[in-house]
C-alpha cells in the first residue's frame, strides 16, 4: 500500500488485485444471504476498487491497512443493499477478520460499462483519462497532445477518477 | 467489464499521493473560513461587539469561551478522525459528551442552589430568544464549509459525522455570538447555548447522510 502511495504502479497493481480477491468473498458471502447473485458481487468489487483508489488519500500510513479497507467495503455493501432496497440489518458491524479471511480469484464480468461511464464526463476529463489511464500515455504527453499544462491534465485525471466512482454507484440506483 | 481491466487503468500512471496531512489541512481551512465567515455576518446584523471581554460577566464569558471552543476542538478532531474511514474516535464522543454534561449539571446545580423565584430571571435572562435564533443561524457557514471539506475525505458513517459537524458549527455559532452577547448566568448559557448547538448536531445528523455521501 505504501509503496502504491508513492506512485509504484506495479505495488498499487498487486495490492489491488489481492484485495479485489477477499472483497469478492466478502460481498459473496452477504449477498448470497439476500439472495444476490455473483455479478451484483462484481459490481460492487469494482465499485469498492475504484473507491480505494479514488480515496486513498483518506488512508493514515501510521495505521493498519485492514480496517481501512473494510470501512471502505461495508460502506460500499450498506450503500449498494440501500439503493437495491434490502435489509441493512443483516450486515454484522464488527467482521473486519473476516475481509481477509479467504480469497477468491474467480472472475465474471460486473455490470460496469466503462465506456458508457466515461460518456458522461465532461469532454475535457474524459479525453485525460482516456489518454492517461487507458491509452498509457505520461502525463507530459497527454499534455502535449492535448495542448494543455501537465497540472491540468493531473487534476483533470483526478476529477474524473471521483466522477467515475460517483457514476458507478449512481448507476445501480436509477 | 472485467476487474482486472479496471485495475490495471487504475494502475496506469499512478500519482503519488502526498503525506497524510492533506485531509488535516483542508478541513482547519474549512473551520477558519467558516469562523470568518460567521463572525463577518455576525458584524453585518450587530456591529461591532457591544459587549467587550471586560465588564460585569467576564468571568462567565470565559466560561462561555471555554465551553463552545472546548466543544468546537473536539469535534474538529472527532470530524478529521471520521473522514478516514476505519477510525473509530470513540473517546472524542465521549469527551463531547462529557462537556455537554458539564455544563448541563452546571446549570441544574446552579438552579438548584437558587432560590426558586429567581428561577424565570435566571432561565429566560436576557435575549435568550435572539441565542435560540441566531446560533443555528450563525452556524450555517461553518456547517457548509465544514461540509465541503469532509466531502474530501472519505466518512463513513454519515449520520454521526453530520451530527458531529453540525455541532461543532453551532459551537463556533455560539463563540462568535458570545462577543455579542452580554451573557446571564450559568443555567441561560446551559440552555440557550447548549440547546441550540444540539438543534445544530441534529440538523447535522438529519443532512448528513444525504450531504456527505460519496
Amino acid at each position: 500500500m505504501l509503496a502504491g502511495l508513492d506512485g509504484d504502479a506495479a505495488a498499487h497493481t498487486a495490492l489491488l488485485t489481492r484485495l479485489s480477491a477477499y472483497l469478492r468473498a466478502y460481498f459473496k458471502t452477504h449477498l448470497a444471504r439476500i439472495g444476490r447473485g455473483p455479478a451484483d458481487a462484481e459490481d460492487l468489487v469494482q465499485e469498492t476498487l475504484i473507491a480505494l483508489h479514488a480515496r486513498r488519500h483518506t488512508y493514515d500510513r501510521s495505521q493498519p491497512l485492514t480496517p481501512w479497507v473494510y470501512a471502505i467495503a461495508r460502506y460500499r455493501l450498506v450503500d449498494f443493499l440501500r439503493r437495491s432496497k434490502a435489509s441493512v440489518t443483516d450486515v454484522a458491524i464488527d467482521e473486519a477478520d473476516e475481509v481477509l479471511a479467504e480469497g477468491d480469484p474467480s472472475s465474471v464480468e460486473s455490470g460496469l460499462d466503462l465506456q458508457k461511464l466515461m460518456a458522461q464526463l465532461t469532454p475535457k476529463t474524459r479525453q485525460a483519462i482516456q489518454l492517461v489511464k487507458l491509452d498509457g500515455w505520461s502525463v507530459s504527453e497527454a499534455a502535449t497532445r492535448s495542448g494543455v499544462s501537465p497540472s491540468a491534465i493531473k487534476v483533470a485525471v483526478h476529477r474524473g477518477l471521483s466522477a467515475l466512482s460517483r457514476l458507478a454507484t449512481q448507476r445501480s440506483s436509477s | 467489464m472485467k476487474t482486472d481491466e479496471l485495475i490495471n487503468m487504475l494502475g496506469t500512471n499512478l500519482e503519488p499521493v502526498k503525506g497524510g496531512q492533506q485531509l488535516r489541512t483542508t478541513l482547519m481551512i474549512a473551520l477558519g473560513v467558516g469562523a470568518v465567515a460567521a463572525f463577518c455576518l455576525m458584524l453585518v446584523i450587530f456591529g461591532l461587539p457591544a459587549a467587550a471581554l471586560v465588564g460585569e460577566y467576564s468571568g462567565l464569558k470565559v466560561l462561555v469561551l471555554a465551553f463552545t471552543l472546548g466543544l468546537a476542538a473536539a469535534g474538529a478532531s472527532f470530524l478529521i478522525k471520521s473522514a478516514r474511514p476505519g477510525e473509530p474516535g470513540r473517546k472524542l464522543l465521549i469527551l463531547i459528551g462529557l462537556l455537554l454534561f458539564a455544563i448541563l449539571s452546571a446549570g441544574l446545580v446552579a438552579l438548584i442552589l437558587a432560590h426558586p423565584a429567581a428561577w424565570g430571571g435566571m432561565v429566560f435572562g436576557p435575549q435568550w430568544a435572539a441565542c435560540l435564533i441566531c446560533i443555528p443561524l450563525l452556524a450555517a457557514a461553518p456547517f457548509a464549509s465544514l461540509v465541503w471539506a469532509l466531502r474530501k475525505g472519505a466518512p463513513t458513517n454519515l449520520m454521526r459525522t453530520g451530527a458531529v459537524a453540525g455541532l461543532v458549527a453551532g459551537a463556533l455559532g455560539a463563540t462568535v455570538f458570545a462577543f455579542h452577547h452580554a451573557t446571564g448566568s450559568i443555567p441561560f448559557i446551559a440552555f440557550w447555548y447548549g440547546g441550540p448547538i444540539l438543534v445544530c448536531a441534529v440538523v447535522g445528523a438529519i443532512l448528513g447522510p444525504r450531504l456527505l455521501r460519496w
